[in-house]
């Protein structure tokens, strides 16, 4: 798939060539069919996949969530879609130039490439990078490729520490031996970015954000059992996920998670597990079907004894989150997952795995995450 | 409350039937006998303390010695206000109006183009002369002291056709308060012809009578070649601005656009406004009641006037749309024959003949007694009159309401500088703290300005109930619509159903209100049609914009993807763009219809409707109309054209 063109000597950036050439071709393709279009006296429009719950559908076999076939058509002589409409081929044609001349950009910095002021007016191509983000998630659907095809990544998200030595960009790392940190894990993680040199890990204890994260490292947990620690800082961005899923695959580690006891917890177990809705294209290459659930559970309140103050009160917003999640097709054939979310609904709080160091500081790591891995049958699959 | 109401008005009721029946003393005998049961010991108790003995009662004899009649000048003189002299500031108007109201009449009925010049003078401090002077016909020298010395004398009363005045009431009134407020008579002077002399009479009213007292009688040299003028000094006081004389002759201007009115004000400049058609309203004629407008009490003593001998030469001569068939059928419903003799017929035997009449099914009064404005002039009179953008007229067919026929007619103005006058409100509105005005509704019936008792007129409530957010205009609920809008609402009919002396105020009939309603939604759609179409094209060209705005960007982005002809890709882009957008190339012409169609069948041109651009100069009516002619028409519109489209962009 991928490959390595120019080695530099001196380590100095080297000019990747992935599959872009054939990205490139289906740039191509995209505005050759808008002139084309013109030229037929007809809108022209960019057929852009939906990317959202109605456009999702699970496949039991792979357990995957995966993209549907629905296509919205964004059409250029449409008020309300008209500067949408440019600004995808504003990016488009960013993206050429950085395929074309072999460098990668940060979406924000493709924000800003492609932040002008037009022409006689006042008014700005792009105002925000929110609006130039989901362009380029448009821009992948539309022509059937990947954001690093387009030679864009996004910031490095999330950290990762335990006996692991990788190769990262032809620098051996190992990540045992990262310093208080860890090792940050890059946008992308694509295997001709990173490789596997040696791994005497024996799973991987993956926690919703950074603050948790260095309470394991400080404690020295993936020492004591022999695993790697990540986290994602929330909802873990591709290159996390990515790579959780070809240590996975290729070292054969199970994957458990330890999340916040809320729909947002489960959300994000369910984006690693399955796949996410918004970018559910990439479930084939991201989702690690066998990982697993391990805390914090509603139950383990009472399981655990905890103390009144640890109790966040669920406001609206959560609730119908929480029910949404429950009707997703990959959590509603689950009984546990259903007693779960009911078991929350009906105490009617949520719960932060920060709530674990109420008892004392090192109740989380020294008891409570050991209990849990013992016991499989408070996992939630 | 609500039953004190209704005692009061009872009561109130009751003096006047009093009063015309002959009780002089009518308050301190009237009000113990008329109210109400519980009343009457609340009046008991507070009696001592107005009285001082208790109160010899009265015998049927000595009410007798009390009793005579009263005469119908002396009872409007005490009840002035039902003529609408309540407050001198209307006093003045009412003069004013009924003045101008009777020339314009005259004038008409004789075939002249109205002309009449007012002058008012401050004589004191809140004393004014009021001069009216017309170039109608003239009135006969021994009618004169009759016409303004004597109420109730008139040549309008006894007859059912449309004209302003109806009763005969108003300018007698009107000399008759100057006298009682000033002691001043009324001076009339008139010529019938250049051929003749002029008369001039100093008249003041016997109120106990109701006769005319000739102060002077001579003969005067004058410069006009007939005519008449009047001079009325009164107590009063000038104001300008709503319910002033000046709004009266400016609204008097817009539904009588063939007369030519002058006025001089006690202070400030002259109001010239001169006609802006020759053309006078097609004559009237005078019609026969019909039967359903009549009440039993009118038909009995219509049978006793009456110069038939036979019963079906009575009801086919004296009624309208009474066919010998018709009457036949009548008579034998009632139980009589067209043979029988009128003179000797019972009340119960005309009772039963109305019932009968009632209960025929009898074909509408004919219309040819009424003599709407006219759209074109009412078009002509706003156009005049007011300075707005859009304007358009309607007249409804005529309809009949108990009887009578009548008809509706609506005008719209739109925009423009309407709302705009006042600039203290304008900088408000800028602020966004205050909502677009409401609308103004001016109203007329047979060609008079009604400018007081607006709420309870039926042309009022007619626009409370009209849906103008339909329309797209702005309306609260139960509120008036808001905006830059001048509603007009003229009633042509024989006999305007007043709710009051004062003539104010149009009577909530069903019927009338039906005709109105109706005639307010035909305007307002158009009006609303066009709103729609200017909305339309702004959205389009703004749309244009964003499009134009972006073809660049798109075409540079692309072309840095791939290899194509840029111009090309650019060119059918802005091609496709002026396509989608075809809308705002709409243009519309002045009559606001589609002159550059956007899509075939897109043309609805607003039939009865002049759209004017007030930034380009104003050309006056006359450009509008220059003749009846279509070819002309066609003519003078295409000449304008440019002038007056809507302004691109």
């Amino acid at each position: 798939m991928a490959k390595k063109t120019t080695k530099t000597p001196s380590g100095a950036k080297r000019v990747v060539k992935r599959n872009s050439e054939q990205t490139k071709k289906q740039l191509e393709n995209l505005a050759l069919s808008i002139v084309k279009m013109a030229e037929q006296a007809q809108d022209p429009a960019i057929a852009i996949p939906t990317r959202s719950l109605s456009n999702v559908s699970y496949n039991e076999k792979t357990r995957h969530v995966e993209m549907g076939g629905n296509k919205q058509s964004r059409n250029f002589f449409n008020y309300g879609q008209a500067k949408r409409f440019m600004q995808t081929m504003l990016v488009g044609s960013k993206c050429k130039d950085l395929i074309d001349i072999g460098k990668t950009a940060s979406i924000r910095q493709i924000y800003y490439m492609s932040k002008h002021t037009i022409k006689g007016t006042k008014e700005k191509t792009f105002d925000d990078q929110s609006e130039s983000d989901p362009i380029i998630e448009d821009l992948e659907v539309a022509i059937d490729t990947l954001r690093e095809e387009l030679h864009v990544f996004a910031s490095n998200r999330g950290n990762l520490a335990g006996p692991i030595t990788l190769v990262d960009d032809g620098n051996t790392l190992d990540c045992s031996a990262m310093g208080s940190a860890g090792y940050a894990v890059p946008s992308i993680c694509e295997p001709d970015m990173i490789q596997f040199k040696k791994c005497k890990a024996k799973f991987i204890l993956h926690v919703e954000k950074d603050t948790i994260w260095r309470r394991f490292h400080e404690d020295r947990f993936w020492q004591t059992h022999d695993c790697i620690l990540s986290h994602g800082g929330g909802q873990p961005a591709r290159g996390m996920r990515r790579l959780l899923r070809r240590m996975h695959e290729e070292l054969k580690l199970p994957v458990y998670v330890l999340l916040d006891n809320d729909p947002w917890g489960y959300y994000i177990y369910s984006v690693i597990k399955h796949g996410s809705i918004n970018l559910a294209y990439e479930s084939r290459r991201m989702a690690i079907p066998d990982a697993k659930y391990i805390g914090v559970s509603s139950f383990d309140y009472d399981r655990c004894g905890m103390s009144d103050d640890v109790k966040i009160e669920l406001d609206a917003n959560d609730v119908k989150r929480a029910k949404q999640i429950a009707n997703y097709t990959w959590f509603a054939s689950k009984r546990p997952w259903q007693k779960e979310i009911k078991k929350m609904l009906s105490n009617g709080f949520k719960m932060e795995v920060e709530a674990m160091i109420s008892k004392n500081l090192s109740y989380l790591t020294e008891e409570y995450v050991p209990m849990k891995m013992k016991d499989k049958k408070q996992w939630l699959d | 409350m609500a039953d004190q109401n209704l005692v009061e008005k009872s009561s109130k009721a009751s003096q006047m039937t009093l009063g015309f029946g002959g009780v002089q003393d009518v308050p301190k005998a009237g009000s113990s006998e008329f109210v109400g049961k519980k009343k009457v010991t609340a009046k008991e108790k507070s009696a001592p303390r107005t009285g001082k003995a208790p109160r010899v009662r009265a015998t049927a004899e000595s009410m007798a010695k009390q009793q005579r009649e009263i005469s119908v000048s002396e009872f409007f003189a005490k009840n002035s206000h039902l003529l609408g002299f309540d407050n001198k500031r209307k006093a003045l108007l009412t003069t004013v109006k009924e003045a101008v109201d009777n020339s314009l009449d005259a004038c008409e009925e004789a075939g002249i183009l109205p002309e009449v010049e007012i002058w008012v003078k401050q004589t004191d401090t809140d004393r004014f002369s009021v001069r009216i002077r017309d170039n109608g016909p003239g009135i006969v020298k021994n009618q004169i002291p009759n016409v303004f010395g004597k109420l109730l004398y008139g040549s309008k009363f006894h007859r059912l056709k449309m004209s302003r005045g109806q009763q005969g009431i108003g300018i007698s009134a009107a000399g008759m308060y100057g006298l009682i407020t000033t002691g001043k008579p009324i001076r009339i002077v008139s010529r019938t012809s250049n051929r003749s002399d002029a008369h001039l009479y100093k008249l003041a009213i016997d109120t106990k009578k109701n006769r005319p007292d000739i102060i002077k009688d001579e003969t005067i040299e004058v410069d006009f070649p007939h005519g008449t003028e009047v001079t009325i000094e009164l107590v009063a006081s000038y104001n300008k601005g709503r319910q002033s004389v000046e709004e009266y002759i400016e609204l008097t201007a817009i539904a009588n656009p063939h007369a030519t009115l002058i006025f001089h004000p006690p202070v400030g400049s002259t109001l010239n406004l001169q006609r802006g058609t020759d053309e006078l309203p097609e004559e009237t004629k005078e019609i026969k009641p019909h039967p359903y407008g009549i009440e039993l009490g009118t038909m009995i003593k219509m049978a006793k006037d009456t110069e038939a001998q036979k019963l079906g030469a009575f009801l086919t001569s004296e009624f309208s749309r009474v066919s010998p068939a018709v009457a036949k059928s009548v008579c034998a419903k009632a139980g009589v024959t067209t043979a029988t003799w009128v003179s000797g017929m019972e009340s119960p035997v005309v009772e039963k003949l109305y019932r009968a009449l009632q209960d025929t099914k009898l074909k509408a009064p004919s219309t040819n007694c009424l003599a709407p404005i006219g759209v074109e002039a009412i078009l002509t009179g706003l156009l005049k009159g007011i300075k707005a953008e859009f304007y358009t007229a309607s007249t409804r067919p005529p309809s009949v309401y108990r009887g009578n026929p009548f008809q509706i007619e609506v005008g719209l103005a739109y925009g423009g500088d309407l709302g705009r006058d006042k600039h203290d409100d304008d900088a408000e509105e800028r602020n966004g703290k205050r909502e677009p005005a409401q609308a103004r509704v001016i109203r007329f019936a047979n060609r008079v300005p009604l400018l007081y008792q607006q709420s309870s007129c039926c042309t009022f409530k007619s626009v409370l109930e009209t849906r103008w957010n339909n329309y797209t205009i702005p309306q609260s609920s139960g509120a008036m619509p808001r905006g830059p809008l001048v509603i007009l609402v003229h009633m042509a009919s024989v006999w305007v159903p007043f709710i009051s002396e004062g003539k104010e105020a149009i009577a909530d009939y069903d019927e009338i209100r039906k005709e109105i309603k109706l005639g307010i939604s035909e305007c307002a759609r158009r009006l609303g049609t066009l709103l729609k179409r200017k909305k339309k094209k702004s959205d389009f060209s703004k749309r244009r914009d964003v499009f134009t705005r972006y073809i660049d960007e798109v075409v540079e982005a692309t072309r840095s993807i791939t290899a194509f002809n840029k111009e090309d890709f650019r060119k059918s882009l802005i091609a496709l763009s002026q396509n989608y957008t075809a809308a705002a190339d709409m243009e519309f012409d002045d009559h606001g219809k589609v002159v550059r169609k956007a899509k075939p069948g897109n043309d609805l041109g607003l039939e009865n409707t002049v759209v004017v651009s007030r930034d380009e100069e104003w050309q006056g009516p006359e450009a509008l109309f220059e003749d009846d002619t279509p070819k002309k028409v066609a003519k003078a519109g295409a000449k304008n054209t440019k002038k007056k489209k809507k302004r691109k962009k």
